[in-house]
């Protein structure tokens, strides 16, 4: 059944911008993306947005509702309230480009700075074998969509723009995990580099990334802790660095 | 110059945060129950009596290693002699506590729970914390934090000496075994919720396999790991439990030897 929804939508560029105030037609089983693809199309005809699949799976309609970063296309209508004014903005950490369109270049960049997977010499690609038990922990990282909520919602960069540089974010932190878990891996320097270079010492564990991830990955618990643990074993525990000296022991490089 | 989500290429948008949920319930709520215990537990330890009686000996003090022990409560002999500090004689329990209090200051979701209530770093998420500068857990004194892994040796210890502690609770006032009191049963539950908050902590999961990187070449320590990963997940809720259970375990060790209430025996 149709109802009338009230809703703020943020317009704007990287120089200026306000909230315009629109009511606009909802119907059942919609989404917060249908909902402002009809203000596009009957009243705001310039409303930048961008999206794509709207099934939750090319993570291109990230913004944030209400405050919280979410999937316009993964977020129901029926979740907010008949009198409700339902708040929409573009991702807050990163610069605006226009309306809900932000630029998430960022991304690319930490992305680039991840040491690709090294696979053993012997090896061509196609002649890798290994065991599920030993990949499982790797494939949840790869069900990652790349929405970048995680990196949003980042206090560690949301609220300190200077981070920027030496922080790589739990969407990279997933990354070098995936790597460093991965049986076949070769690059040993991973756990040294994600505290030097990553700056996975900044994280402080506090858990919005697995808030926020639509692919319910469990960022912190999976990924990040894991991490920091094998950075203790590298970096901070002389014992274990000792252990690794007298006898090589397996993950301790 | 405005930084964070006030920067001068991010929208331009005034307020903090526009979520519209109680986003600081949960912060409050963690401040109030940590404090309350923080005040409790300060309390006890210094209070230096009502902490031991047959069998009964309450958490905070166990183990007791000084000579100042009240009869009968030093299971483990007195290696420290009664120190005191400006005429005030030194509690027991403050020569153990950093040990337990360490375990917990370093967990990794109590981290969470206190940077998130205590320092507002962030409060929730997606509302702007109110630090100037940000550095995280890359220097002093926070990088200690990575010293975590010693507390959980430690705690297991602990835990050893606390199970200890439950199964002499089997014994009567009179140090006869074969008896059982609600005592017995409050000591084992408090055992039981700290041998659950060890279990699952992150640590233990990094230890029992998390740190491999073939799990297939390691049939027994993946099973381990992944009966700790079952756990590690509820470790949010172990870590409330067993700070309230072991709070309520000193409570009843102190209204009993104190003469409050009786410590009634099944048989």
């Amino acid at each position: 059944m149709a109802r009338k929804v009230k809703m703020r939508i943020w317009r704007g560029d990287s120089k200026s911008g306000d909230f315009k105030d629109v009511t606009v037609e909802a119907n059942e089983g919609e989404v917060v993306l249908d909902v402002i693809h009809r203000v596009q199309a009957t009243q705001i005809s310039d409303l930048a947005v961008r999206w794509n699949c709207k099934a939750g799976k090319c993570g291109s309609c990230s913004m944030e509702i209400n405050g919280k970063p979410r999937l316009a296309c993964m977020t129901r209508m029926n979740m907010y309230g008949e009198d409700e004014t339902i708040t929409v903005t573009p991702l807050r950490a990163f610069p605006v480009i226009k309306d809900l369109v932000t630029d998430v270049s960022f991304n690319y960049k930490k992305a680039m700075e991840v040491p690709a997977f090294e696979g053993p010499e012997d090896l061509k690609p196609g002649e890798y074998r290994m065991q599920q038990v030993d990949v499982e922990r790797s494939q949840e990282f790869r069900k990652c969509i790349e929405c970048f909520l995680c990196q949003d919602t980042c206090h560690v960069i949301r609220d300190h723009e200077e981070n920027k540089k030496s922080f790589a974010g739990p969407r990279f932190f997933i990354r070098i995990a995936e790597l460093d878990m991965h049986p076949l891996d070769r690059l040993r320097n991973r756990k040294k580099k994600a505290q030097e270079e990553h700056g996975l010492g900044m994280c402080n564990i506090t858990k919005c990334c697995t808030e926020v991830c639509p692919e319910h990955i469990k960022i912190t618990d999976n990924a990040i802790i894991p991490m920091k643990e094998r950075v203790v074993d590298v970096k901070y525990d002389p014992v274990r660095w000792l252990g690794s000296k007298i006898r090589k022991r397996e993950g301790i490089e | 110059m405005a930084t964070g989500v006030f920067s001068s290429t991010r929208a331009a948008i005034k307020e903090r945060t526009l979520r519209t949920d109680r986003w600081w319930l949960q912060p409050a709520i963690t401040v109030a129950v940590l404090v309350s215990f923080i005040i409790y537990a300060t309390f006890r330890a210094f209070e230096n009596k009502y902490y031991f009686t047959e069998p009964l000996i309450s958490p905070f003090y166990s183990p007791c290693l000084s000579a100042a022990c009240v009869e009968g409560a030093a299971h483990f002999g007195t290696p420290f002699s009664a120190l005191s500090l400006f005429g005030f004689a030194i509690s027991p329990a403050l020569l153990i506590l950093i040990f337990p209090l360490g375990f917990r200051l370093t967990c990794y979701y109590y981290r969470k729970a206190y940077y998130r209530s205590f320092w507002m770093s962030p409060p929730a998420c997606a509302v702007a914390e109110p630090h100037k500068k940000y550095t995280g857990e890359t220097r002093a004194p926070l990088i200690l934090q990575n010293g975590h892994r010693w507390f959980f040796y430690f705690g297991l210890i602990f835990n050893i000496i606390l199970t200890y502690d439950a199964i002499i609770a089997f014994k009567n006032p009179e140090g006869e075994w074969g008896h059982m009191s609600v005592g017995t049963l409050v000591l084992l539950l408090n055992a039981t919720m700290l041998w659950l908050y060890s279990a699952s902590c992150h640590t233990c999961r990094h230890t029992i396999g998390g740190r491999l990187r073939n799990f297939s070449k390691h049939p027994l320590r993946y099973k381990m790991w992944t009966w700790v990963s079952a756990l590690n997940e509820r470790h949010p809720v172990y870590a409330w439990i067993s700070l309230i259970v072991v709070a309520l375990t000193d409570f009843y060790v102190r209204l009993v030897a104190s003469g409050t209430i009786t410590n009634y025996y099944f048989f």
